[in-house]
């Protein structure tokens, strides 16, 4: 390409070296992000992603390194001098004060007042503003944030960088808490952004993403750089994978050896409602099989399976776990007829972070380690490392802090503590959230082993292709209602998609 | 699948590490402030700090106080709180002092009022957990009303009079020594090896730690959080009685202002022991040094005559240092 000399980089980071007592989290990182442009950064988990970005959002300091903007050093000690550097940062738990208003969190921190008192008026003026620039007028500056969907939120978090009259703009997996209406969305509002010469750093795991609106991509890998400034149109994503992986594949989705039609039938749900959320939902999942949920986030599939398991207590229809029908709304019961679920959102619903691993593994069944209410320890450090062995979950230990382990192995402690249980009736509800793309087929396998020894497994994913790639059987969920099931091999992520955005299959 | 014949020696290393990060340090530090206590005690005092004598009088003191601190731990470790003790336990050495429960034991036996008390207390625990869990109100709301309302309570039934314990063979049992340590000092001993077993072998206690550690994760892991509250509740309010019973024992005057502000006493003696606030880590033994630091504070503050306000100045900044200082250990980072 013949092409006049490339702009100079708004924002370059170079040699940047983090580390802390014990560990070297970034080992000499450089990144050029030029204005205008959308750059991604990419890397497993660990890779060092997020510590970079803490540098940048002054969160962090670096030992070593240099940061500049327009080509000046410069010096980012606290959070607050990323901002008046024009550097703003949207981490991936959005940071809005809920009780607030649309333009009261906008203006956060920077208040516009004089003698402390705030001027209303010109706030919600300047918000509307704002929000015009971001193609949102829609949304009232008045507006409680609270009653906003995520989607909203992350949106008053992009007003609130353009507030600072932020030059860069670091997104942290935007799109994660998206459903894909949601994320054509913040695309577009991207590209608004772009056209006005702001420059998007934007981490995300989702290559297609980064295919549909990213420019460059930086790969990152243990702590270095290890693809610069990469062309997205001319970099096949097999290159991307090596670099992040050393590997050439993304996912291996296990064989499925099929499902016999006399085996068992383990879960049965029969007209199951929840009102105002979903509507007659009915399927069965036999031992060895494994039946996934497709349907964006929103469309009631968390919730089907969480009223399945009793945490919502269902408005009608029935729920039997090997002959035996549930009481509405009781997870005891359901754990005791053999249900476990592992919950979306590991951290807050599934374990309990400074407890050992062991007893999270042991947390829902002291049966055979616990008699009249004294527990054997032993016994149940012993259940506890069977289970960590078979699942090969590392490190090892089973007296670490269920929150040292990385997102991968908290999920085979979540099932470590069904296995020890007995559970037959598997229902995992994003099993590789927060998953390294490393350590994913590893879970694949493991789900499908489950399966495969006798289980009757169901799963939810965000992700289309893994639950086509995982599962047996499929049902699409749109606005509370199952439109769709088939063999998972006679469906493919577009069919997926037409059924619920056009309710047919093309 | 590769095993690696590694892991034993890991988890062991691991283990030994977090016991030295964990728990035993902390109470190391609060062995060491107790000893610093002692130490002023007896350059300031001398022989009459280092007194026998002294010294079961600071474990008579430390009993009523570190009883009802035991099941104020499991609360506070199952992330609740509980502000309702001291009235309660006022209430129980009414109840169980009133002219019927006294008659009653006298016909009987002095074990009556032992039981009154002891019922009294977790009638009130339960009814606390019940609106807690049930009710779905806040901990510190419910247990204000009860604190509140436990203390009119006793007000209403002794009509504000002192009322004397009058069975002599209570009396008697409870002034007693037993192998030359007073029977109260055996039963906050017994009470506190039970609430360790309690908290440290037994299911009940693995899920009060989870519950104060996470409770929608322990909801969600089967366990019925809704009817452990109110049994955590429960156990405060016995505590709460048989502090009562402890208390009567010692002054053998039931009356309504019995356990004023003592709520007050036993959570910063938790909360000092290393208990964390906000629920998911407790420990009985912090628990116990927490309450013999505080009592044995009190003893060196009045041997050099500090009046009491003085005293209530002092504790005030001794929480907070203990607890700054116990953020500043808690904040290290483990090299996991």
């Amino acid at each position: 390409m013949v092409t006049e000399d490339p702009p100079a980089p708004l924002l370059q980071m170079q040699g940047i070296v983090k580390t802390f007592p014990g560990a070297r989290a970034l080992d000499g990182v450089d990144l050029d992000v030029l204005p205008g442009e959308v750059h991604c950064l990419l890397g497993q988990n660990g890779a060092g992603k997020s510590t970079l970005i803490k540098v940048l959002a002054g969160a962090h300091r670096p030992t070593e390194g240099t940061v500049l903007m327009d080509g000046e050093p410069i010096d980012i000690p606290h959070p607050v001098a990323a901002l008046e550097h024009g550097v703003a940062t949207m981490y991936q738990e959005l940071d809005v004060v809920d009780g607030l208003s649309v333009a009261e969190n906008v203006f956060l921190g920077h208040e516009l007042a004089t003698a402390g008192f705030t001027k209303r008026r010109e706030l919600v003026r300047r918000t509307r503003e704002i929000l015009a620039r971001l193609g949102h007028s829609e949304i009232s500056p008045n507006r409680e944030v609270s009653s906003l969907p995520a989607a909203g939120k992350q949106v008053v978090s992009m007003a609130r960088a353009l507030s600072h009259d932020a030059r860069v703009i670091v997104m942290d997996e935007p799109s994660a808490v998206l459903d894909s209406g949601e994320v054509d969305n913040l695309f577009r509002v991207v590209e608004e952004l772009t056209n006005q010469g702001i420059a998007i750093v934007y981490i995300s795991h989702r290559l297609e993403e980064i295919r549909r609106i990213g420019d460059r991509i930086t790969v990152l890998k243990d702590g270095r750089t290890v693809g610069r400034n990469l062309e997205v149109a001319d970099t096949p994503t097999d290159e991307l994978i090596r670099l992040m992986t050393g590997r050439d594949v993304e996912f291996v989705f296990p064989d499925s050896p099929g499902v016999p039609e006399d085996a068992p039938v383990l879960l049965d749900v029969e007209g199951l409602t929840l009102d105002g959320t979903f509507t007659d939902v009915s399927f069965q999942v036999r031992s060895g099989e494994i039946v996934g949920l497709a349907g964006l986030v929103g469309s009631g599939r968390s919730e089907i399976i969480e009223t399945v398991y009793g945490a919502r207590r269902a408005s009608r229809g029935t729920v039997t776990v090997a002959g035996k029908k549930l009481r509405p709304g009781d997870v005891p019961a359901a754990v005791a007829a053999g249900i476990g679920l592992c919950p979306e959102e590991r951290k807050s619903q599934g374990l309990v972070l400074d407890e050992p691993v062991y007893r999270n593994i042991t947390l829902s069944s002291f049966a055979g380690i616990a008699r009249a209410g004294w527990l054997d320890e032993p016994a149940e450090k012993r259940a506890a490392t069977e289970q960590i062995e078979a699942l090969d979950l590392r490190p090892r230990g089973a007296e670490r802090a269920a929150r040292t382990l990385s997102g991968g192995n908290q999920q085979k402690a979540l099932l470590g503590r069904w296995l020890v249980h007995g559970c037959e009736v598997l229902l995992l509800d994003e099993p590789t959230r927060g998953v390294d793309v490393g350590a994913r087929s590893e879970i694949y396998a493991l789900i499908r082993r489950l399966a495969d020894a006798g289980n009757a497994v169901v799963v939810i994913s965000s992700e289309i292709p893994e639950v086509l790639g995982l599962a047996d059987n499929v049902l699409v969920v749109s606005d509370g209602e199952v439109v769709h099931r088939c063999p998972a091999k006679d469906i493919n992520e577009h069919g997926v998609l037409d059924l619920v955005m056009e309710g047919t299959i093309a | 699948m590769n095993t690696e014949t590694t892991a034993p020696p890991a988890e062991e290393h691991a283990s030994r590490s977090t016991w030295l990060r964990g728990s035993a340090g902390r109470n190391l530090g609060l062995v060491v402030a107790l000893a610093l206590i002692c130490v002023v005690g007896v350059i300031t005092g001398g022989e009459r700090f280092a007194d026998w004598g002294n010294v079961l009088t600071i474990l008579r003191l430390a009993a009523v106080l570190g009883v009802v601190s035991i099941g104020m731990t499991f609360v506070i470790t199952s992330g609740g709180i509980d502000l309702s003790v001291g009235s309660v336990l006022g209430l129980a050495t009414v109840w169980a002092t009133t002219l019927a429960t006294q008659t009653m034991a006298g016909n009987f036996h002095w074990i009556v009022i032992v039981f009154t008390a002891m019922a009294v207390g977790t009638a009130a625990g339960l009814v606390n957990g019940v609106i807690i869990a049930y009710g779905k109100v806040v901990a510190f709301i419910a247990t204000l009303a009860m604190m509140a309302g436990a203390r009119g309570l006793a007000e209403i039934i002794s009509d504000r009079q002192t009322q004397r314990v009058e069975v002599s063979e209570f009396t008697t049992f409870f002034r007693a020594d037993f192998l030359g340590v007073p029977v109260l000092v055996w039963m906050f001993v017994a009470v506190a090896v039970a609430g360790w077993f309690l908290l440290n072998r037994t299911t009940f206690g693995r899920r009060t730690v989870a519950i104060g550690g996470n409770a929608e994760a322990a909801r969600l892991a089967g366990i019925k959080v809704k009817r452990h509250t109110v049994y955590i509740y429960g156990l405060a309010g016995l505590t709460a009685g048989i502090a009562a019973v402890g208390m009567l024992g010692r002054t053998t005057a039931g009356t309504s202002t019995n356990g004023f502000l003592l709520e007050l006493d036993a959570i910063a003696a938790v909360v000092v022991g290393g208990t964390l606030l906000a629920g998911g880590r407790g420990t009985i033994f912090g628990t116990v040094l927490g309450v013999l630091i505080f009592t044995a504070l009190t003893n060196v503050f009045t041997m050099n005559n500090m009046t009491s306000s003085a005293q209530l100045v002092a504790k005030g900044l001794i929480i907070v240092v203990a607890v700054l200082l116990q953020q500043r250990f808690a904040n290290k980072p483990s090299s996991t």
